[in-house]
């Protein structure tokens, strides 16, 4: 099976002031149809920058450095802006973390909508709109037809991040891009999004990239997860595989951080210290700093272990399970 | 909205009726023109006479309660220099005045806006820094010297455009504009140029601080992730939400320029308002002075409550129902 999208050794670098951030640095992973990848990390491993890099929008001083962004065969970051934007919110979409601010607020949701329309399919406002409203109803906005008219403010946080999927998958792209879309959002109302996000791509077979920092979230809707740290992939495989036996230490420490029904009384494991900064990364495993079972050996750039075919990660010292 | 806009007449109406109180006693603390307007050789009976016919007689509190009688009826005094009502005067001299002020600010706009966007969009290039920087100079040169800068290079050196007056006029709704013949606009364009150069500025970097605000927000990259063509980000997504500042500050500015349009009218012989208020303030014609001002207060207040209005037409989140 040819994969929607394969990543193969992404560098995105940020040239600021103070130095160049290596905010992504080789990275590599592939979305197949149908697929959910689900691209975890705290803030600043660079899961969101990895985001921005295939849909081709990094702001000045950030700059795709190295490697190459295969959609169905095609390299994106060779493309230039007018062929990228004929892929952008059309076959690659993207919905971002706070809906409270993704939707702009002196626009009508109309306007919005049927402008997303028309820059991809040569129509008529009226038979955009028609697109729109019934792009609306298919997410479980009520009444659609009259919340056209409404600004973003009338609306609630989900509401609001329920009409940005609905712009996203306007064209039924084949990959989406999904910026943590529910962290913001009520659990009760993570749930639906979660369940209504799921439900549309699956039914077109579109590719996601789930980008997240909760597991708990990850582990009902991701086939494969990617864990990054530092801006690479320490740690990636089958949902299943990752989870139930977690072999890098970050990993397990961000396993070991979600409190659960099985743990009570225990206390809490926590990852000591913070993401490095990644202005001044020495070489070797960026964990070391933080890691429990760093030696001598972690100044070196660590080894790729494959503990079950299709699992792989990046240390000395892996957990056996 | 019907009650915000009685309660906000009513306001409106009560800071009229403050200005005429400030105005009135402050133009009587500023001289007495007694001693300008009649003639020295003058014997104290033809004295009293004429003081008797201006009103001057009366005590302050019933010469205002006189002024506030003849206001609500539409009556600001006679000009005692041009023994003709002093609101006749000011209509006569307001044409010339609004049509340079309003011309003034959509030079404004139409400068300040496109310079703004870009120096926005490019702010480390070097045309974006020069802008910046000329804008500053904008703000920081007195008017005047501006003035007669322009003059010097453009009338005296150069000779492509006229220094002084309206140049020819044409008829329109029975009032003398300049902006409807090729000279007059010949003629407003220096003025014109003069009296925006500040508000150029002010809109530029209103503009470009703006779009400084507005690129790094999300619903920008939303816009760019839908695949919307650039022009369209920077002139719908972008600038719809630009306007709102530039909008209230252009709006007020108005008022301003109105005022203000004093130095640049003296320096090009413009034969507007402010011509005539220096002109009244010199011989101490007192109707002419608080007419004047009456008319400046009244004209802020308006543009104030158009921009109010206009504000809801930009920003859907203003609802004037709510602020009270």
């Amino acid at each position: 099976m040819s994969a929607t999208l394969e990543v193969r050794n992404l560098r995105t670098h940020f040239f600021t002031r103070a130095g160049v951030v290596k905010a992504v640095d080789d990275v590599s992973f592939s979305v197949g149809r149908g697929e959910v990848l689900g691209l975890v990390g705290e803030s600043g491993s660079g899961k969101t920058v990895t985001g921005f890099s295939v849909i081709g929008l990094i702001d000045p001083p950030g700059r795709i450095v190295g490697g190459s962004i295969l959609y169905q065969g095609q390299d994106l970051a060779k493309l230039d802006e007018r062929e990228m934007r004929h892929l952008r919110g059309n076959r690659i979409a993207m919905i971002f973390q706070d809906p409270m601010m993704t939707l702009n607020p002196v626009l009508r949701i109309d306007t919005q909508m049927i402008e997303a329309v028309r820059a991809h399919v040569k129509t008529s406002k009226a038979e955009a709109r028609a697109r729109a409203r019934d792009a609306l109803g298919m997410v479980g906005i009520p009444s659609p037809e009259e919340r056209l008219n409404a600004y973003p403010h009338q609306f609630s946080g989900g509401m609001r991040q329920r009409v940005a999927i609905a712009i996203a998958l306007l064209h039924n792209p084949d990959l989406l891009i999904a910026d943590e879309p529910t962290t913001a959002l009520d659990v009760t109302i993570q749930a639906q999004i979660l369940a209504e996000v799921q439900k549309l791509a699956s039914e077109h077979g579109t590719a996601m990239i789930w980008v997240t920092h909760d597991l708990s979230v990850i582990a009902g809707l991701a086939d494969r997860i990617a864990v990054m740290y530092a801006g690479r992939v320490v740690e990636t495989g089958d949902a299943t595989a990752v989870l139930d036996h977690p072999v890098h230490p970050y990993t397990h420490g961000l396993i070991g951080s979600v409190p659960s029904r099985n743990k009570r009384g225990e206390r809490l494991r926590q990852i000591p210290g913070m993401t490095p900064s990644l202005l001044s990364l020495p070489p070797g495993c960026a964990f070391r700093s933080r890691c429990g079972r760093a030696t001598e050996s972690c100044t070196q750039e660590p080894p790729t272990s494959e503990p079950s075919p299709g699992h792989t990660a990046r240390c000395f010292h892996p957990v056996s399970a | 909205m019907f009650t915000w806009l009685v309660r906000r007449l009513f306001q409106a109406s009560f800071v009229v009726l403050a200005m005429t109180l400030i105005v009135f006693i402050g133009v009587h603390v500023i001289g007495n023109p007694v001693d300008i307007l009649i003639s020295p050789e003058a014997d104290q009976a033809e004295r009293a006479k004429i003081i008797a016919e201006m009103g001057l007689d009366q005590p302050l509190w019933h010469q205002y309660l006189l002024f506030l009688n003849g206001a609500v009826h539409g009556d600001l005094g006679r000009s005692f220099v041009f023994n003709e009502p002093a609101l006749r005067l000011i209509g006569q001299r307001m044409p010339a005045t609004m049509e340079l002020a309003v011309s003034a600010v959509l030079m404004a706009v139409c400068f300040g806006v496109p310079l703004g966007l870009y120096a926005g969009f490019r702010p480390n290039g070097i045309v974006g820094r020069v802008i910046m920087s000329g804008s500053i100079l904008g703000f920081s040169l007195p008017t005047f010297w501006v003035g007669l800068m322009l003059i010097m290079v453009f009338a005296v050196q150069l000779g492509w455009l006229p220094s002084t007056g309206r140049g020819e006029t044409a008829m329109l709704f029975g009032i003398r504009w300049s902006f409807l013949t090729w000279d007059g606009l010949r003629h407003m364009f220096l003025p014109a140029l003069n009296l925006s150069l500040y508000n150029i500025s002010l809109v530029l970097r209103l503009t470009r601080a703006g779009v400084r605000e507005i690129l790094p927000s999300d619903y920008i990259k939303f816009a760019h992730a839908k695949g919307l063509s650039p022009a369209r980000v920077i002139f719908v997504h972008v600038l719809k939400n630009i306007m709102i500042p530039v909008v209230t500050v252009v709006g007020l500015e108005l008022g301003s320029t109105i005022a203000f349009a004093v130095v640049t009218e003296s320096v090009f012989a413009w034969p507007g308002m402010g011509k005539l208020i220096i002109d009244s303030i010199n011989v101490l014609d007192r109707p002419v002075i608080v007419a004047y001002l009456m008319m400046i207060v009244l004209i802020f207040t308006t543009i104030n409550l158009v921009v109010d209005v206009l504000y809801t037409m930009l920003d859907p989140r203003v609802r004037l129902e709510n602020k009270a």
